[in-house]
């Protein structure tokens, strides 16, 4: 072979310098694609996280509370009713005045109680409650504060801005400054925002109530969309005859995967809610909606996991005389269950995070109590945020922020089961 | 393996099947309704619950007008007790709810709402008249795009105003207070007839947005321009951000929405379903708790987010139709 002539080889040398730009430039692109996502999955976390961090915190206030008996109208020995029922709130304010002898004037008293929840009466009756022991005695209560205080205290709501559009007055923040200086005001952790369900007052309110609803809801789904969608993905895969009707069937489950969320609330409005009865707004009802909404994605998992079971397992079976159920049953579909506990488990993640199905069967609501069960009213994560997201009061911020952290570690804690499923059990044939 | 669980699993789903057709009993109030008074019927269902006596209502947020269609469904423990109305029922709500066999129906107007029209602090506080309002927003009007062009004294600046969707009972009573009185002063009523006259233009200077008066408030803060209209406690909540127009001269507060001097005030309303009080427990109380005077007295807790409370003659006949649930 001779040497081509020097100009033709400059000419090649610089096609390949060209080739090898390009490719350069081509990874650049990708990179600078996937810097973009990271920057902007950034930007969100950082965003959620700066403004929902404070919600893990409260602010307290100690008032000196003589627990008077006579005023209560009980004793330690009255029995738990009783206990339960007597005026707390009361008490608490007038043992709040008690510390603020000087103002004296109803309008000033008003603005006083604003430093305290309104719902801190709750509070005193537990610590009785719990311990009775307390009655007849003078203790130094910590009460959460009100939303406001908590807010300016954490510098969510500005302070340096007119008292007209401040949150706590002028009379306020100097009575909430005496409070601190006296050591009586402090900042601890919320065990509120895990443990207790919606509130209207924002200091209340916590996220354990939209939780356990859809905790509920995901044991529904899971019960009613993993059996019947294994059951169909292997008849269709492995006994389904393959004609029109089966190819139409496949199409159909294919499209139902793309079908907004919306419509599939639409149909258990019409359906479960008008045809069936099924109680308004329980996780039963929003159950059996997501999980006509999770099917499809399982069966689509399913059916390409027990194809990607290599027919050698089959024919290797059967050669050995298992009956055609033997097979699926004994060899194909153990083997086909990892991938398909992998499409069920990313079936579930999205139905955690769906709102829009829920909002028409009435788990769109205000629930103060905890769902205990299938058949009482609850709510769902992502509604919960929404609503906080919709309310006017400032406390609500940073809880929808935190409601947010709350649903995306569910997320990330499910995703990556899936993957270790994936992982852990793939078999390479 | 799989034959283990075979069993389980199916009588599961049969199991669950069957629960779901049994219609229980139910031992929490449900609430249904407008989205205004939301925060105000949550704020009464948790205080009524927090006593322990009853179990905590549960509130629905589904505006009026789908409110009323729940309501109407019929009588039982499949269907809401109480829903709520940024407006009176209207006569095919009655019909409705008398088909379905709701024939009595307990009235109560819990107070008084103003509507606001509000930009952000960033914008100078402006003064419109409801003729101007509604030259702003027709369809069948002149159609400007500057506010300038409507009277000098406005600002010159694009007009474009965020409005509640048609579902709102906000819309309904805008529609009455300043589309049709607007339209009235305007000169253009008898031209036009009632229908007309409420139209909004659709050359997108006034934008519907969904039932959320939070991102109402947003973005009107993020654009100084925009005008946003919605219920006086989110007004309230928000001082620091946003401001009222006046209207007719007339600044937006307490006092002036419950002489109804402020000309885009109106009373908000509940209604209950007399035929669940006693077999839903806790109804009697709930209405008791709604009308005490801790709630939507002068001094209540209902006024603190905004409520504007009603004057003391009209509460005692109010207090007097819950003593003795007075049907419509």
């Amino acid at each position: 072979m001779t040497d081509p002539p020097p100009s033709n080889r400059r000419e090649s040398n610089e096609r390949v310098r060209r080739r090898y730009a390009s490719e350069r430039r081509f990874q650049w692109y990708g990179r600078l694609a996937m810097l973009l996502g990271v920057a902007v999955l950034a930007f969100l976390v950082l965003t959620v996280f700066s403004s929902g961090y404070s919600a893990f915190v409260r602010h307290q206030i100690g008032v000196e509370v003589f627990f008077d008996t006579d005023a209560l109208g009980i004793t330690a020995q009255s029995p738990v009713e009783e206990l339960e029922q007597a005026e707390y709130l009361l008490l608490l304010r007038k043992n709040l005045f008690k510390m603020f002898p000087k103002i004296r004037k109803r309008r000033d008293r008003k603005q006083l109680l604003g430093l305290i929840s309104s719902n801190s009466g709750g509070e005193l009756r537990d610590l009785v409650v719990s311990n009775p022991a307390v009655l007849g005695t003078k203790q130094t209560v910590w009460v959460t504060s009100s939303s406001n205080v908590d807010q300016i205290l954490k510098g969510n709501a500005p302070r340096e801005i007119a008292e007209k559009s401040r949150l706590l007055g002028d009379k306020q923040l100097k009575w909430m400054d005496s409070l601190a200086d006296e050591g009586r005001l402090r900042k601890k952790f919320n065990p509120y925002f895990f443990t207790r369900g919606d509130s209207r007052a924002p200091e209340m309110a916590g996220i354990w109530g939209a939780i356990l609803g859809s905790f509920w809801a995901l044991m529904v789904c899971l019960l009613l969309s993993f059996p019947l969608g294994v059951a169909a993905a292997i008849y269709l895969e492995e006994f389904a005859p393959k004609n029109r009707w089966s190819e139409l069937i496949e199409v159909n489950i294919n499209n139902l995967a793309a079908v907004p969320s919306i419509i599939f609330g639409l149909l258990g409005l019409a359906v479960f809610l008008n045809f069936f009865g099924v109680p308004r707004g329980t996780p039963l009802v929003g159950g059996m909606v997501l999980s006509l909404m999770t099917l499809p994605t399982i069966i689509i998992a399913c059916r390409s996991a027990l194809k990607a079971v290599p027919p050698s397992i089959r024919e290797g079976a059967m050669g050995m005389g298992a009956s055609p159920m033997q097979v699926v049953l004994h060899h194909v579909f153990p083997l086909a269950l990892p991938g398909t506990l992998t499409g069920v488990i990313i079936g579930l993640a999205r139905a955690l995070g769906e709102t829009a199905p829920l909002l028409m069967i009435g788990m769109f609501a205000f629930v103060v109590d905890l769902p205990g069960g299938l058949l009482d009213s609850a709510t769902a994560l992502p509604v919960q945020i929404y609503l906080w997201a919709e309310s006017s009061e400032r406390g609500y911020v940073e809880l929808t922020a935190a409601g947010i952290m709350v649903i995306l570690s569910f997320m990330v804690v499910m995703n990556s089961i899936a993957m270790y499923f994936r992982k852990r059990f793939e078999r390479r044939w | 393996m799989f034959r283990k669980f075979a069993v389980p699993l199916t009588s599961t789903v049969i199991g669950l099947a069957t629960l779901s057709s049994v219609v229980q009993a139910r031992d929490s109030i449900r609430i249904v309704g407008s989205s205004t008074l939301f925060p105000f019927a949550t704020v009464v269902a948790e205080k009524l619950g927090s006593r322990g006596k009853y179990k905590t209502p549960v509130v629905e947020s589904t505006g009026t007008g789908g409110g009323m269609k729940l309501f109407c469904a019929g009588v039982g423990v499949g269907h809401p007790d109480f829903t709520n109305a940024s407006r009176a029922i209207k006569e095919s709500e009655i019909k409705l709810c008398e088909q379905n066999g709701v024939s009595k129906i307990v009235e109560i107007i819990i107070g008084n709402d103003g509507i606001a029209f509000a930009n952000s602090v960033k914008s100078r506080q402006v003064n419109f008249t409801l003729a101007q309002l509604w030259v702003a927003m027709a369809e069948h009007g002149p159609k400007p795009t500057r506010w300038s062009e409507i009277d000098a004294s406005l600002p010159n600046t694009a007009i474009k105003i965020l409005a509640p969707p048609p579902t709102s009972g906000t819309r309904d009573a805008w529609n009455d207070l300043v589309m049709k009185e607007g339209c009235k002063s305007a000169g253009k009523h008898e031209a036009l007839g009632k229908k007309k006259c409420a139209v909004f233009r659709e050359d997108g200077a006034v934008e519907e947005v969904g039932e959320n008066d939070t991102l109402i408030v947003k973005r009107l803060s993020a654009d100084p321009e925009a005008f946003g209209i919605f219920g006086f406690s989110f007004l309230d909540m928000n001082g620091d951000r946003i401001q009222g127009a006046t209207i007719e001269g007339v600044e937006i507060d307490l006092d002036t929405i419950q002489t109804y001097d402020y000309p885009i005030s109106r009373p908000l309303f509940f209604y209950a379903k007399k035929a669940h009080v006693g077999v839903i427990p806790g109804m009697q109380e709930y209405l008791n708790a709604f009308v005490s005077e801790s709630a939507i007295g002068e001094y209540g807790y209902l006024g603190d987010i905004g409520l504007v409370p009603l004057e003391s003659k009209k509460l005692a006949e109010i207090r007097n139709r819950v003593k003795n649930l007075t049907t419509l």
